[in-house]
């Protein structure tokens, strides 16, 4: 389903019920970030403080439970997992620095 | 083989429910509507359907229920009247935006205040453009019929809104009158089943139903339903055609009487129709030609089709059984007038606020409306009022 | 044994990224790990009030759901997963599907629209008892609109309609007890929870009510950095406190039998969950001292009633 602003009304959905659940994920929402985390892999104990926390499912986990680096196409930088984390492992950054 | 029966337009209309096994049935008493549900909730206790009964704390979650059982992928249905249709108002265009074709039974009640139980209009009017398809029934089996059709009408795919069936509060609705019914499995067959494309329970497809829908979007969601709502005429008339192959009963968008010749025409809905074709008879036999269009689809509004069967009148009277309350005469005057414009058809038309919270409509007034309209040499006084007291 | 990094690394995300709530928002890490608590073989149908999660979670031609999802108005969240819980429970009847298919309903409604606008609704679904589990995500205020006074506003906040004037200082009312009047529904599960201790609470609570047949009800705590006034980074902080405080205490209730599931070894003044809050800044200045009080007060008030009434239900069980 492509509709974007450009689509006539004749071939937008009906209702507008949308028939793609979850594809907000083709929606980036990285641009909001003003602070950015800083993830230090070799700090970090895979304790699993942080992932829970993260408002926008920007800490992926893997298959071995374990946490690997940020996708910034939809961290918005709040800095909660940062404060999450008793070991230092993750520091927050200006965004253009 | 159809059965003869004799029952009220509420038990009618309970009984084309059970006939139509919904899914799921969602009410709240309000007079006059209350005995539909309460005849329905005694079918669902029998085990005489396999419905759902919600039996919901108010008219709002009735057609919020409604909503969430049409888009979960079944058939859901509702009654109400007056107030409960204003209370539930807000969810009646929410269902009509979301393309879900519900349908509901409306009976005729005039709207708060000050209270009155009674029949007239004003609830109805007051959900005209709501986006639902609005059928209106001179008699108990009109109200059967226009209900049996209803689904199939109403989940058209070129359709998909929702549709109630109206009828006067106690006049219809109380009255016991002579019924034609078909057999259940004429009835089930006739329908059909439900078959949504897209539904809240096909787990294998889940879906996003009611987005925010932003300035990019809305504008053309609304011309959709427009276009939805013209369609729904054509598939209104193939229905009905339908229809009256299997029962002989004959429905088209509205129904014109004694109209071939008619200098004097009175336009109105549901049971004061009956009223008029008695006084035409009447009148008839005095030489007076006098004739009736009873609206049978106010929405979509079959403008320019009445407008075409008004060519030849010499004069005409619009019957609203709503307040007046506006300086441009009532819902049923705005929309002929505006058609025979949009025609450009100039005959003297004049408006009728009439019946007003249950007032008896009587032969003796209706006989003065075509009076009225034989002294009418051009358009004047066009807003009156019919069995008003005045000093 | 509960596991959050076996939960998150074998149940996906059914609430997507790429939704429009605001930076370090309370409400979506709960509703994920709401949502993993549901069986991943099972399906779920999300009925969603009017607010902050519905504005932001689907704006066309988006959704953040990977579940079926309604959105129909502010006051009637309950009414619509009512209709179709009943949907669901007419077309299983009639065999159109299948016996071994699971559909779970979940409500999810703010503050607003389940304390307030909605309760009706909320009630009404409750009392009839549909196979639906409603949870509130409570904020104590009209988020979306703007931070406008709600019933789960706690006393004393300034919000733009009880802003702390110079004649009133905030709202002057104490907030409704929603967890106390659905547990007087007699719900065969009604919890109160927050994001705290690594999601436990929350987790274990929420597989209980979605797994426990009937009408149930779960209230979780939802800080709003914006609302409350916090910097975004502090969300878990606010939880402990509001938790270890005693303002938002952890509990269950199951066929009316109270469980305090979590006492805090030492339980804070509630001084230490208001500090934080620009919400609640008058109540530090020179003078307002009796607010703290009376803040407090209520709160003991209300934790005490909770360990009496867990006393009894356990002790004529």
């Amino acid at each position: 389903m492509e509709i974007n602003n450009n689509t006539p009304w004749q071939d937008m959905t009906p209702g507008g019920t949308i028939y793609d659940a979850g594809n907000s994920k083709d929606f980036k929402t990285g641009d909001w970030r003003s602070m950015k985390p800083i993830y230090i892999e070799e700090k970090c104990k895979q304790c699993g403080l942080c992932f829970p926390v993260c408002p926008d499912d920007a800490i992926p986990v893997n298959k071995d439970q374990k946490r690997g680096d940020y996708n910034y196409d939809f961290c918005k930088g709040c800095g909660v997992c940062a404060k999450a984390c008793p070991f230092g492992a993750i520091v927050m950054e200006e965004e253009d620095k | 083989m159809s059965i003869r029966e004799r029952l009220s337009g509420n038990e009618a209309t309970a009984f084309a429910m059970k006939q139509i096994n919904p899914d799921v049935v969602a009410a709240f008493p309000i007079t006059p509507s209350t005995e539909i549900p309460q005849y329905f909730s005694t079918y669902v206790d029998n085990g005489e359907v396999d419905t759902e009964f919600v039996a919901v704390e108010s008219e709002h979650s009735a057609m919020s229920a409604c909503i969430g059982a049409e888009a979960a992928g079944a058939r859901a249905m509702t009654a109400t009247s007056a107030n409960g249709l204003e209370y539930m108002w807000e969810m009646v265009q929410i269902a009509s935006s979301m393309r879900l074709p519900i349908v509901m039974a409306l009976v005729n009640r005039a709207i708060s205040g000050p209270l009155n139980i009674h029949s007239d209009h004003s609830d109805a009017m007051g959900v005209r453009d709501s986006g639902w398809i609005m059928l209106f029934s001179e008699t108990n089996q009109e109200a059967y019929d226009n209900m049996l059709m209803a689904h199939r009408i109403a989940e058209h795919k070129n359709v998909n809104l929702p549709l109630m069936v109206c009828q006067d509060g106690f006049i219809t609705s109380h009255s016991i009158e002579n019924i034609e019914l078909l057999e259940t499995e004429e009835v089930r067959k006739f329908i059909g089943t439900y078959k949504p494309e897209h539904y809240l329970l096909d787990r294998k497809n889940p879906i996003a139903m009611g987005p925010m829908d932003l300035q990019s979007y809305l504008f053309e969601h609304k011309r959709q339903q427009w276009e939805a709502m013209k369609n729904a005429k054509q598939v209104i008339l193939d229905v009905s055609k339908e229809f009256e192959k299997l029962t002989g009963r004959k429905y088209e968008l509205f129904e014109e009487y004694k109209m071939e010749d008619a200098d004097y025409v009175i336009v109105c809905m549901n049971s004061t129709a009956g009223t008029v074709k008695n006084v035409i008879d009447k009148l008839r036999k005095e030489g007076i030609k006098a004739g009736l269009i009873k609206i049978r689809v106010f929405r979509p509004f079959p403008g320019e089709e009445i407008a075409k069967a008004l060519l030849k009148a010499k004069a005409i009277a619009i019957l609203d059984k709503t307040p007046l309350l506006s300086e441009t005469g009532g819902p049923l005057y705005e929309d002929i007038t505006s058609a025979m414009y949009t025609q450009k058809i100039n005959i003297p038309a004049i408006n009728y606020s009439y019946g007003i919270g249950g007032r008896d409509v009587t032969e003796m007034q209706i006989e003065s409306v075509y009076k009225d309209l034989q002294e009418l040499k051009e358009m004047e006084k066009p807003y009156r009022f019919l069995g008003l007291r005045s000093k | 044994m509960y596991n959050v990094k076996e939960i998150v690394a074998n149940k996906p995300s059914r609430f997507s990224a790429g939704h429009r709530m605001c930076a370090g928002c309370g409400a979506p890490p709960v509703a994920r790990m709401i949502l993993r608590a549901v069986k991943p073989e099972d399906h779920v149908v999300i009925s969603n009030a009017t607010g902050c999660m519905e504005v932001s979670t689907c704006i066309y031609p988006y959704t953040s759901w990977t579940d079926s999802y309604i959105h129909t108005a502010f006051e009637c969240t309950a009414a619509t997963a009512s209709g179709a819980e009943a949907a669901y429970k007419a077309l299983k009847k009639q065999g159109k599907i299948p016996e071994n298919e699971d559909t779970k309903f979940i409500c999810f409604g703010g503050d607003g629209g389940t304390y307030d606008i909605g309760i009706q609704a909320l009630s009404g679904a409750m009392e009839r008892g549909h196979d639906m589990t409603y949870v509130c995500y409570d904020n104590g205020a009209y988020m979306n609109t703007g931070i406008q006074r709600s019933s789960a506003t706690p006393q004393f906040a300034d919000t733009t309609t009880s802003p702390a004037g110079t004649v009133i200082p905030g709202k002057m009312q104490v907030r409704k007890d929603l967890t106390e009047i659905m547990a007087s529904h007699h719900l065969p599960y009604v919890a109160q929870t927050a994001a705290y201790l690594n999601f436990k609470d929350l987790y274990e609570k929420a597989e209980k009510a979605i797994y426990t047949k009937g009408a149930k009800f779960l209230n979780v705590l939802a800080p709003c950095p914006r609302g409350w006034g916090y910097p975004t980074e502090d969300l878990m902080k606010l939880n402990k406190l509001a938790v270890d405080t005693c303002y938002w205490p952890l509990y269950e209730v199951k066929d009316g039998v109270y469980h305090i599931t979590y006492k805090p070894a030492k339980k804070l003044p509630v001084e230490e969950f208001l500090k934080p809050q620009k919400r609640f800044k008058h109540m530090f200045k020179p003078g307002n001292e009796w607010m703290i009080e009376k803040f407090q007060e209520e709160v003991d008030k209300r934790w005490n009633e909770l360990l009496a009434k867990e006393e009894m239900t356990n002790k004529s069980k």
